[in-house]
Order: C-alpha cells, then sequence, then structure tokens
C-alpha cells in the first residue's frame, strides 16, 4: 500500500518521532517501496500454520523467586540525563489543574 | 615473527610457550590500531577522530580502543601465567567486540548518537565469559547504528572501510568487528548477526563468520534490535579459531528467557574428521540471478572442491525461502520499533528538552536516531498497528514456520546446506545508501537461516572481480548452513573445505595493512 502523508505523520506520533516537512516527504515513497516489497508474504496461503517466534517454542520461562543483586541504585542514576532525590526527573506529565 | 598475523591458536601456543607475553600481543594489536584505524591514541579509552576528520586512509573499525584496560589484563594474566596458574586455552588472546554489548568502563554507543557517551553500568553475559577466559578486549568496534544496515554506513560515527578496498564497505552491520579481523587490528572479534549482519560481512572482508543456533549464546547485556532473531556470533582469520570464540561464549543464561538450556555438540572434537560421504546440499533459491557473475563462478568452484574432498552434492530446495527478505522487513523493524520504544530520554543517553514528556521523547528521539533507524522505528510501528497487525508480522511470522519446515525438509536429504552469503562482492562506499530497498537486498541469502534460527558459517571462497572494477580481487564467502544445534557440523565442514583452499585472509598489497 502507498503511505500519503498524513498516514507517515499518523505513524509517527504513534513511534514518538517528531519528523520534519522534508523527512515527512521523503519517508512516504521509501516506506511505501519497502511494504509494497513486504506485502508479499501476503501471496503465502497459511491460514492454518502456527506462527514461530523461536525455534525451540519455548515456554513460560521464570527463574527460581530467590531474591537477587539489583544495579546500585546510583550506578543507574548516573547514567541518566536528569536525576533528583534518587528519581529519574521527567518533564510535567499531569497538569496542575487536573 | 608479526604477532598481528597470527591466529588465535597461534598467539595462544607462543603465550603457553612463553616465546611471547600477553603484553607484547598487545602492544603490537596497539600499535597498528594507532597506525592504521584514525585513533586519537591517548589516555585510557582511545577514541575514534570524529567522522569529519577522518581520512580515507583511516579503516574506522574501532569506535573506541580500552587501551589501559587491556594493557592492564594483559599483564594480570602475564603475572598469572608466570605464577603457574591454569589458564583458560586462549588466555592474553585479545579480542574486538562489537559496540551493541555493554561492558563496564568503556561507553556502549550501538554507533548512535542516542547512547553517544553512556556508560553501562554492567557487563554482557559475552563479555563476562570472554574475561573470564582471559581474552583481552582491545575495545569496541563501529556498527550501523542499532544493527540496521548491510554496510557499516548508518553509523553515527562515520563508515568503516574495508582493508582489501579501502574505497569499499566491508558490510554491515557488524562492518568494525569484521574490519579490525582482517585488518589486523585483533586475531578475533565478536559480532550480532539478525538477519546475516556477521556472515555478509566476513564474506566482503575474506574473514571467517559465524551466527551460532538462535538461543545457545546469551543476549543480555546486547542492546536489542529484533530480539527473536539477535545472536552474538565469532570474527576470525581461520575456522578453527572461530569454533574455539564461539565455544568460549555459548551455553544456557538464565539472564536471558530465549537462552537454551542445550548446547551444541562440541566443536572442537570433530573439526578435522572431513567431510568424505557427507551430502552437501545447494539452494535452487539461493542461487542463479541476482548474483554476480564473479560470485557465480566462486560458488561454482567451491561445490566442485566438494565433491574433490569426497562430499556428494545434492539439490535441494527451500520453497519459501523467496518470501524470507519480505518477511524479515517486517517482523525486523517491528520487533526494533518495540524495542527502541526505550529510548525516550529518562533513563539513559540523549535528552532534548521540551515542556511536555511526550514533546520531550518525540523531540529526544528525532535527534538520536538517524535515517535508517528512524525508517524502520516507522515501518515496525505502522506494521504493528491497529488493522495491520494480522496481514504484516502475524503473516510473516507464519511465513517463517514454513521457511523452518523448509529447512527440516532440506535436512532430510542433506546434511549441511551451502550457497554464496552475499549476492557480490564488497560495493562502494555511498553507492547504495540512495536507494534502502536495494541494500536490503544484501540480506536475501542469508535471512532465511536467521528465520529458521539455524546457524550458518560464512568463510572465503576465493576472490572475484567487482562489476564495477574488471581488475580487482576482492573476497567471496561461502555461506554452510547446518541444522539446529549441529553448529560442530558447519565448521567441520568449513575445516575441511578451508584447508583444502589455503585461502590467506590477508589482504596482500594493500597499503593498509603494508603497515607490519
Amino acid at each position: 500500500m502507498a503511505l500519503s502523508a498524513d498516514e507517515v505523520r499518523h505513524v509517527a506520533r504513534l513511534a514518538r518521532l517528531a519528523l520534519t516537512d522534508a523527512e515527512v516527504e521523503a519517508l512516504a515513497p521509501q516506506l511505501s517501496q519497502i511494504l509494497a516489497y513486504a506485502e508479499q508474504v501476503g501471496e503465502v496461503a497459511a491460514q492454518d500454520v502456527e506462527p514461530t517466534t523461536h525455534p525451540f517454542a519455548l515456554r513460560d520461562v521464570s527463574r527460581p523467586d530467590e531474591p537477587q543483586p539489583s544495579l546500585p541504585r546510583e550506578d543507574v542514576l548516573a547514567a541518566a540525563p536528569h536525576a533528583e532525590q534518587d528519581r529519574f526527573g521527567v518533564p510535567r506529565i499531569v497538569s496542575e489543574e487536573g | 615473527m608479526v604477532l598481528t598475523r597470527l591466529s588465535a591458536v597461534e598467539l595462544a601456543q607462543k603465550l603457553r610457550t612463553k616465546d611471547v607475553s600477553a603484553v607484547e600481543v598487545v602492544e603490537a594489536h596497539l600499535e597498528r590500531i594507532a597506525a592504521i584505524d584514525g585513533v586519537v591514541a591517548d589516555g585510557d579509552v582511545w577514541r575514534a577522530v570524529p567522522a569529519d576528520e577522518l581520512t580515507s586512509r583511516d579503516i574506522h573499525a574501532y569506535l573506541h580502543v580500552t587501551a589501559a584496560a587491556a594493557r592492564e589484563h594483559a599483564a594480570d594474566v602475564d603475572r598469572r601465567r608466570a605464577a603457574g596458574d591454569d589458564l583458560g586455552p586462549l588466555a592474553g588472546v585479545p579480542l574486538a567486540l562489537k559496540d551493541v554489548l555493554t561492558m563496564r568502563g568503556a561507553p556502549t554507543t550501538v554507533g548512535s548518537r542516542m547512547l553517544e557517551g553512556w556508560l553501562p553500568p554492567y557487563d554482557a553475559t559475552v563479555t563476562e565469559r570472554l574475561r573470564a577466559a582471559d581474552l583481552v578486549v582491545l575495545g569496541k568496534t563501529n556498527m550501523d547504528e542499532f544493527a540496521m544496515g548491510s554496510s557499516t554506513e548508518n553509523s553515527a560515527y562515520g563508515p568503516t572501510r574495508n582493508p582489501w578496498d579501502l574505497g569499499r564497505v566491508p558490510g554491515g552491520s557488524s562492518g568494525g568487528s569484521a574490519a579490525a579481523v582482517a585488518g589486523l587490528m585483533a586475531p578475533l572479534s565478536i559480532g550480532t548477526d539478525t538477519g546475516g549482519s556477521i556472515r555478509q560481512p566476513a564474506a566482503l572482508t575474506g574473514i571467517v563468520g559465524a551466527k551460532p543456533t538462535y538461543g545457545t549464546v546469551s543476549r543480555y547485556g546486547l542492546v536489542a534490535f529484533a530480539s527473536s532473531l539477535d545472536q552474538a556470533g565469532p570474527f576470525a582469520r581461520t575456522v578453527e579459531d572461530a569454533a574455539h570464540l564461539q565455544t568460549l561464549i555459548h551455553g544456557h543464561d538464565p539472564r536471558d528467557s530465549t537462552s537454551i538450556t542445550d548446547t551444541p555438540a562440541d566443536l572442537l572434537t570433530t573439526l578435522r574428521d572431513g567431510i568424505d560421504g557427507l551430502r552437501i546440499g545447494v539452494v535452487t533459491e539461493l542461487q542463479g540471478d541476482g548474483y554476480e557473475p564473479g560470485v557465480r563462478r566462486v560458488f561454482e568452484q567451491a561445490l566442485e572442491r566438494f565433491e574433490r574432498l569426497g562430499a556428494k552434492i545434492v539439490e535441494v530446495s527451500l520453497p519459501h525461502a523467496g518470501y524470507g527478505l519480505p518477511a524479515y522487513y517486517l517482523i525486523a523493524p517491528s520487533e526494533a520499533s518495540s524495542n527502541l520504544a526505550r529510548f525516550d530520554g529518562v533513563r539513559y543517553g540523549l535528552r532534548v528538552d521540551a515542556p511536555t514528556a511526550e514533546e520531550m521523547n518525540a523531540a529526544t528521539r528525532a535527534a538520536g536516531f538517524g535515517p535508517e533507524v528512524k525508517r524502520r522505528i516507522m515501518i515496525g510501528t505502522h506494521a504493528l498497528s491497529s488493522g495491520y497487525y494480522d496481514a504484516y508480522y502475524l503473516q510473516a511470522s507464519k511465513v517463517r514456520t514454513l521457511i523452518a519446515r523448509d529447512f527440516a525438509s532440506a535436512f532430510e536429504q542433506a546434511d549441511v546446506l551451502v550457497s554464496p552469503t552475499s549476492p557480490t562482492v564488497a560495493f562502494g562506499l555511498g553507492d547504495k545508501t540512495a536507494d534502502p530497498l536495494a541494500m536490503y537486498l544484501n540480506d536475501v541469502a542469508t535471512v532465511p537461516a536467521s528465520l529458521a534460527g539455524t546457524p550458518a558459517l560464512s568463510l572465503p571462497a576465493g576472490t572475484a572481480e567487482a562489476p564495477d572494477a574488471p581488475q580487482a580481487t576482492l573476497p567471496v564467502g561461502l555461506q554452510i548452513m547446518a541444522p539446529l544445534l549441529r553448529d560442530d557440523l558447519m565448521y567441520r565442514v568449513g575445516w575441511a573445505f578451508e584447508s583444502d583452499l589455503g585461502f590467506t585472509p590477508i589482504p596482500a598489497g594493500d597499503t593498509a595493512v603494508e603497515v607490519a
């Protein structure tokens, strides 16, 4: 399928990518071409075929429920672009008016 | 004796007999890196020179060289050897790590601005195992951003050059790891392979590269691209070296929920058993049109060699192989769009400030990701979005089942399957960057084994000209695919072929390599 510029903007919003108009214009034909190629998978009759996500079909994997050491908090926060009061700092998410 | 020309096994032997010290081996490699790679050889961690200052003579295999830590580790190995400690088989041998695996003490960038300067707080399991085996890490190697690409031109830090011809690409996405080994800046390196990112660069740089059976090498500490496909594996200049390196990194890891408890049969005990009587399957769908004449000629010669060595050539079919690449370019971007959601400007890496959290996320991601990563995130987000999931990701995952069944049937008729690794020899820098789909077609022969999870190895089969350079001498890779968990078989077939061919994996006459 061919993606319009507006559809590209919609997908970019879902993907949290602030694209410029020039990027949107360049991406629309590129994504359309790649999708047209990838859509060949639709030619395969596979209604009754189970999908594969792992060659060994593992079942749920869990480790024994025993406490393990975590990474030191200060090491993890040291890598963050903004941290304060032992937490990651982010811009306001909820407005004060609620 | 030029230490940088020796194989890992040869170096290990000389280290064991104390003909050389681990410190001398590290120094020889650091000296060569400083001479030809384009690094600022200064301080504890050497940095690659910035992309706009690289010259056309810099190979640019390394992003960071952990010079001080390597010297210190090597000295420690020498001390323990002198004290009579029991050391591992490759103790003191240096190696390079693709910059997608975390290692404390140096940045992990994944070839992206998004993680520029990030210091990971933990080691990948692969890193941990290599250190425990006393391999000495020389540094972190260049790669296509987030391992998305087939030429290493998508690195945010500038492209790596092919030691065979500095005007050509080394393949990708593990191009830095391949060029480090081909350019004699490490005897061994680790890459990762999602759709061919170890095998294709091995082919284009004339070395050996292997993608182990999916699930046998831990992905803990491997920055995820497409989780159901990503697998780390070895690069080396000999099949035996690669088998040794894979042996050191595989095995179950409880920290990776996709890690399996089985391990392949020992890769070294049957290595020299030969291939008399083995059935070698030529895959009908992975040859012919679309493969360069030089690649086809070398592949035909390889089949004749296998017959001379006593193997039986049989023609086999993977009927759905032609759908492998379309399925891959839905599955991998879909998983990438999900995995890369974690780069949101909060916990690590870049942040571009904005008034709201959502604007901050979107501005950070716009600034941190390069064009190819954005393209794949967009494809994947679209493919997973409401109304499209069944036709795209689910259908591609069903095609994946059919491809795996094709492999299972083919392995009833043949012990291993072979094909050219790549349809082309190394192409020129910039030749394919304007056409994303043309770049994707590099993976046509490697993607089927990725989707099936089967182990596959590429080794040099000879050299050929390039369509744009009739006089050129460029390596051609042969791909050997084996059944699940039969990694031992691909090494055995590879070793027999390599021993008979006598390929010298050193680009003769290349100016970069003349610096001994």
